[in-house]
Order: C-alpha cells, then structure tokens, then sequence
C-alpha cells in the first residue's frame, strides 16, 4: 500500500469520508481547521455535505439532526469550540444518536492559547454536558492511529447508539507523518430507530431528549449504562511497552506518550527498567492494561499536558495500590523527553 | 539512525516546504519520517520553524528541541537555535541572509550565500534547495536519486518547471566548495 505524508487533520478528514460520513458540520478555530478546509474541498466529490455552520452550537445540532435521518456525521473543532458544543452533546447522549466528535486540543481555560494540550481530559471523560452519560473517548497517538480510529469511532457509535469523541491535540493536528489507508468497507448498522422518512409505511420515529416522567427517564438512563457496562468489559483498549519487567511504570496518551516512549528508551539504554502504559481509550479506561502492565512496578509516573488530569483515573485504576507520581507541563508547553526520563530516574533511584 | 533536523527562517522564505521535501526523501528512503511546522503568532508574519525527523526507528516526539542538523535562513533564527544544536551537529546558514556566525567550535558550521546564488542563477526563492543540497553534501542523509524521487512525489506533474528549478538549486547547493 502507498505511504503518503499526510497533516494529522487531513489524515482525520480522509479517514471520516472513507469511514462513510456523509454530513460534516463545522466552525473554524485553530489548531483543527485543516479538517474543514480539505473536507470543503474534497466532501461533495466525495457524496458528502460539508458546511460551515454559524457557530459551533449550530454545528453540533446540525450534527443531532442529521443523525437523527440515521447518515454518520462528524463535527471537529478545539477546546474553547468544544465547550460551546457542550449542551448538543448532551442532548445527542440523551437521544440515543450515534456521531463523531474531534477535539485537537489546545491550551486553555478560556481562549487559552493555539498550541497543543492535554487539559480537556476531565471534560472529555467525566463531564461533557450536564446529565448522566459518557462518551467513547478515543486517544490516537500517530497520524496512522488517527487513520484507524475515525473508523472504530463511527462503527462503535453505531453499535452502541452513542456519540464518540477522538480526543486529539495541536501536535498530533498539525504533524505529517507516513499514512496509507487500508481498504475498508464501512460496517453497515440498521437503524431502525431514524427518523428518515417512510412514506406512512410504518409507525413514525421520534427522536427525542425529554422525559417528564422520573420513572421513565430513570429507565432510559439505566438502559444507557447497561450499555456502557459492556462497552466497559468489551472495548477497553492500551498498548503495553516494556512492561513486562518495569519497575518504574509511565503511564500516557496521546502525544504526551510518544515524549515518553523516548524517555523510556533512554530510561532502558541507561540500565533502568522503565515501562510504558498508553491507555488507547480514555473511556471506557483501560483498568485491566493499567493493572496488568504495572504488576512489577514500584512506581507509577503519569505524564500529561495538563496540571494532572488522567492521574485520578490511573489511582482508582489500582486502587491507589502504589504511589503514582505526576510530571506534567501545560498551556502548550510540550514536556521534553529529558525531563521526563530524569524523572523517571529519580524515581528509579538513579542510573544503574 | 536518527536524523533531528530543525529548519528556521521568515515566513516565505520556503522552511516549511523544503522540510516537506526533507520529510518525503526519507519518506522515498523507506525511513520512519515526521514533519512538524511552528504554526503560533509567529507564523503570521515573524520567524518560522520546521522539525523534521528522519530514522529507522520509529519516530518518538516530533518535536526537534536539540537538532543534530540546523538549517538556518535568518539571523534571530542562528541566535535562537545554533546553541541547542548536538554535539558533532551540522549547522548549514544562509550568509546572505543571516549576518552572524556561530562561536561553537563542537559543531560542523557551513556559510552559503543561497540567496544571492539563487538570484544569480534565476532561481528566485530557490535559496531554501541550495541550502539542502549543502547540507545533503556535507552529511549525505539523501542522496541526489531520492530526492529527484521526492520532487517528483510532492510537485505536481502539471508544475513541472518547478521540479526542474528545484533539482537545478539542490545541485547548485551540492555543488557548491567552501
């Protein structure tokens, strides 16, 4: 297969058209434009709708209703754009309707700054809208992982009635690196449910978010979770790197965990049993990896673009069986891989 | 092998671009390759950086901070970076464009008035392709097969002209004594 040179936002566009998108809303706002921009160009030779919506809030309930005909749809934008779309997100959650959402994170609160960051974590994971839900939240770490998740993404929203977020950021945006795109059928899900017209052959759907009922809205809301319980036990994802005999455990996503693999491979040249856990999903948590690739450890190092965020995560992941430590740079400062394996150095009790 | 190459100059000036073509020679070499732009407040109007990464291995951060090969085309860009390049590194700067020299005697520091070269031979805005046809001479990272591979990958077949210009300035850079 072709290897091409693609920007981690093309590579995501190309991905979703391959995927079977077919509507794609969107706001430009850096660092993610280019996924408008080359959707725009390519979409509609495509078979796609691409628009630019008025405001991200009108995007994301563009998105609502073209899920709701049953069609894969997809919005993108950065953090201060992801937050504006916090409300249709809910009410996409409580519509039982499947879509793709990007966030290329970049450095905040509030308008923050353009470079990358890790700081929407706890957003993405715990609270992306008021109500109980949960997003798929993916975290690829290479242009290539981006390739393959948008399709994961769109097939498990699909499966599961629920909208997907691939949570990525400014570094993995805006870098080129080697792409091919294998071929792929998009999974054909029926959607019994959609409201997309029928000819008065059968009884109308109705998509809807309201329940005044307390019982009834109880019901949809279990019904929910008994979703995510499988979702939880099914598709949980990590890669282990070097675990098997680490005595000091890194655990990191996204961008962050290729600062660390490097920091680890200069931890191993050195004699220093280091490891790495790079949780693939962020939600569901991949607490069995977490656990599984730390068995050895002494020490857990979480390393994060943000003030330290996913930590939480990885102490209940074992129960704060062990000390988990933090190195985290934020705002859009990058961490250096020198850092971060001085760190681990210390930890390690120094060179052996 | 890795290869962290930072690229530096003025918007304009092709550092973007001429990192492409780096990126797609490894990329034509079967190596492991990442791109990385600057893409802050001083993209729009100021300074403007590129990383690149060329290795077997696969590519951890691509982000550039200590290059083993600089390529310099103004002078706040040599005072910024000549200092984190690597021991043993190679520093290759545009002199007609930048008016300093580096003090550090632990690196390779090569001075080629690209600029002025290119506007001699007609190439205007071909300074960026002597400088990597300099630099492709004193580290042979690429060789003059693979990059005529990596043009022809990333100029379009209708812009052939372009293609042309480009392979003449990276000889010109190859070609070029001192």
């Amino acid at each position: 297969m072709e290897r091409n040179l693609m920007k981690g936002n093309e590579a995501l566009a190309e991905a979703a058209i391959r995927a079977g998108c077919k509507c794609f809303f969107g706001y430009p706002i850096t660092p993610q434009t280019e996924i408008s921009a080359y959707l725009a160009k390519r979409f509609r030779q495509a078979g796609g709708i691409f628009l630019q919506a008025e405001s991200e809030i009108a995007a994301i309930n563009m998105v609502l209703g073209a899920a709701s005909t049953g069609v894969r749809a997809m919005t993108s934008s950065s953090s201060p754009g992801i937050s504006l779309k916090s409300e249709g997100i809910s009410y996409i959650a409580g519509s039982d309707l499947p879509c793709v959402i990007i966030n290329v994170q970049r450095g905040g609160p509030g308008l923050g700054g353009i470079q990358p960051s890790q700081a929407d974590y706890w957003q993405a994971t715990k609270a992306l809208g008021h109500g109980d839900f949960q997003l798929l939240v993916f975290a690829p770490s290479s242009v290539q992982e981006m390739v393959d998740t948008v399709t994961k993404a769109f097939d498990l929203a699909d499966e599961y009635r629920m909208p997907a977020m691939i949570l990525a950021d400014g570094l993995l945006g805006q870098m080129m690196e080697p792409v091919t795109f294998p071929e792929i059928s998009a999974k054909q899900v029926e959607k019994p449910w959609a409201a997309n017209g029928h000819g008065n052959k059968r009884k109308h759907n109705i998509i809807n978010s309201l329940f005044l009922q307390p019982d009834v809205l109880e019901k949809s809301v279990r019904d929910r979770f008994e979703r995510y319980a499988e979702i939880k036990e099914k598709h949980a994802e990590a890669e282990l790197y070097m675990t098997d005999d680490a005595e000091v455990v890194v655990t990191a996503y996204g961008a962050t965990a290729r600062v660390a693999k490097s920091a680890v491979n200069m931890a191993r040249e050195q004699g220093i049993k280091a490891g790495l856990i790079r949780p693939i999903t962020l939600w569901p948590f991949p607490v069995k990896q977490i656990n599984e690739g730390s068995k050895n450890a002494h020490t857990l190092l979480c390393v994060e673009m943000s003030m330290g965020q996913m930590i939480d995560d990885v102490k209940l992941a074992i129960n704060c069986s062990k000390p988990v430590e933090f190195l985290g740079r934020t705002g859009g400062v990058i961490p250096k891989p020198s850092e971060v394996f001085e760190e681990i150095k210390r930890l390690a009790g120094g060179a052996k | 092998m890795t290869h962290d190459i930072l690229l530096a100059g003025f918007g304009g000036q092709g550092i973007l671009f001429a990192g492409k073509i780096l990126a797609y020679s490894g990329l034509m070499d079967e190596k492991e390759v990442s791109w990385l732009p600057s893409y802050g407040p001083e993209m729009r109007g100021g300074t403007c950086n590129c990383s690149v990464c060329i290795s077997d291995k696969p590519i951890g951060s691509p982000l550039v901070l200590e290059p083993t090969i600089l390529i310099v085309m103004n002078t706040p860009s040599m005072e910024k970076f000549a200092g984190a390049v690597k021991p043993d590194g190679v520093i290759v700067s545009d002199s007609t464009m930048v008016d300093v020299k580096t003090d550090r005697t632990d690196v390779r520091a090569f001075y080629i008035p690209a600029t002025q070269l290119a506007t001699d031979n007609g190439l205007q805005g071909g300074a960026n392709m002597i400088l990597l046809g300099k630099m492709f001479r004193e580290t042979g990272i690429v060789s003059m097969d693979i990059f005529k591979k990596a043009v022809e990958k990333v100029v379009p077949a209708k812009k052939a002209a372009l293609a042309a210009n480009n392979l003449k300035a990276v000889q010109i850079g190859m070609d070029y004594e001192g």
